[in-house]
């Protein structure tokens, strides 16, 4: 049986790891690769990197970041943040990086997915959805974009189902209103998005204690539970969130 | 000498870092020379199908003639793929024809991609997975699998809601649809043992 993945993210600023609140007020939290380094021999099943800044400037960084972390992980990681061609996706996935996430330039050009799909495979291609609930209709959330500062008149729910068929293998889906708050995922958001969709879904934003992983995977249905604070700011480890889960009977790779 | 073939696809990187990382001789190339001289040969693949083989071009026929001949051949993940005879990834597409078997979607009562650390049991006689607990977890990412239909192959499963044919080994022809580089140190272990493997054959 498939195990439920436990990923720790990287938001990686001026080739530091940074953590905020509703992506704001930035707090140091190390070096990318030592970090990296460190979750791989600690069991984590996965790593994603965000480069936050995304700048022109930023990208030279980036690809040399991922060949960094690329010699020192042995476990798959996901690289994002301002990527925009297949081009940039070629050169990351060549330098290391197992999946590429995209948010803006997917919503900016929707065939960017399928371009991405028939060239490397959909389970390459992660769409990264930042969601807010809508003030005027609490049953729904929109669609950010530019690191979740722009939003759009776009569904959550209706964009994944598109991203799905255009040909994104994985939804990396993060919601604004919990990110940094350590109050627990929004799973009515991973709910909906999960029974909408046939792509694994990662619930990001919210995480704070152990039972909030466990929420995201029974209450939201996703397939895996992602966070930062939590283990970067040595709260948890790795084996804790994992051996907690297990006691809980979800299925991980212990 | 192993040789990872470069042939303009992604993930080929992380496969010689993780030879590099177990102390084993590994060089990425395209030129036939080294592909020829090589102890053994790894396959990657982080690519669509057709993508992959139209990719690989005139190599194709080079590799199928150095693993008819005995050399040590293992494929990965798209790679592995294409040792079957077709894929049905994005219209039809010829493969490697060294083990019989189609590859086919994954049927979309699962979700697809299959994704993540799935539990793969290791039957003893497969020479890859040597010195290894009789189920281990490794990392999956794929949309489509290989239907075996070789009498010749050893196969071990994984169960994603049918058995999938996680990897082979058919004479010296090896393939895993997992990705041991990445599959931390159970992958390592298992690349380490196709280093063995090579080295034994030389």
């Amino acid at each position: 049986m498939l195990t439920k993945r436990i990923i720790p993210c990287l938001d990686v600023k001026d080739n530091r790891v940074v953590k905020g609140v509703h992506f704001l007020n930035l707090r140091d939290a190390g070096d990318p690769v030592e970090l990296g380094a460190r979750y791989s021999d600690e069991g984590a099943d996965e790593l994603v990197f965000l480069d936050i800044t995304a700048t022109i400037r930023s990208r030279k960084t980036i690809v040399e970041l991922v060949e960094k972390v690329a010699e020192n992980v042995f476990i798959p990681f996901t690289v994002g943040g301002g990527i925009q061609t297949v081009d940039q996706m070629d050169e990351l996935l060549r330098s290391g990086a197992e999946k590429v996430s995209v948010n803006t330039a997917a919503v900016d050009n929707p065939n960017l997915l399928t371009e991405a799909a028939q060239r490397f495979g959909n389970q390459c291609v992660v769409l990264a959805i930042d969601a807010r609930r809508s003030k005027e209709n609490p049953g729904r959330w929109q669609v950010c974009v530019k690191a979740g500062s722009e939003p759009t008149d776009i569904d959550a729910v209706e964009w994944a189902v598109k991203a799905e068929k255009l040909g994104a293998g994985e939804i990396l889906l993060t919601s604004m209103d919990a990110d940094g708050t350590k109050t627990g995922y929004d799973n009515e958001l991973n709910k909906a998005v999960t029974d909408a969709v046939n792509i694994p879904v990662i619930a990001s934003g919210g995480a704070g204690k152990l039972d909030h992983l466990y929420d995201a995977i029974v209450d939201g249905g996703a397939d895996a539970a992602l966070f930062a604070s939590i283990t970067h700011f040595g709260n948890y480890t790795i084996r804790q969130i994992k051996e907690y889960l297990a006691s809980r009977g979800i299925p991980v790779n212990l | 000498m192993i040789v990872v073939i470069d042939y303009n696809v992604g993930n080929v990187r992380s496969v010689c870092n993780a030879f590099r990382y177990i102390s084993c001789d590994v060089k990425l190339s395209r030129e036939r020379q080294d592909i020829k001289s090589a102890a053994g040969l790894v396959l990657p693949g982080v690519a669509a199908f057709g993508y992959a083989v139209s990719a690989l071009g005139s190599l194709a026929d080079l590799i199928k003639k150095l693993a008819s001949a005995g050399k040590p051949l293992l494929g990965i993940c798209v790679g592995y793929q294409m040792l079957f005879d077709q894929s049905a990834e994005f219209g039809s597409h010829a493969g490697l024809g060294l083990v019989s078997g189609s590859v086919l979607p994954i049927p979309t009562t699962q979700i697809v991609p299959h994704m993540g650390w799935n539990l793969v049991t290791l039957p003893e006689d497969m020479d890859l997975f040597a010195g290894l607990a009789r189920e281990k977890h490794f990392y999956f990412a794929h949309s489509f699998y290989p239907d075996v239909t070789d009498t010749q192959a050893k196969i071990a499963y994984t169960d994603y809601g049918f058995d999938l044919p996680a990897s082979v080994q058919k004479a010296n022809i090896y393939g895993t649809q997992f990705h041991p580089e990445k599959s931390g140190k159970t992958g390592l272990k298992v690349l380490q043992n196709f280093a063995e493997i090579c080295k034994k054959s030389n």
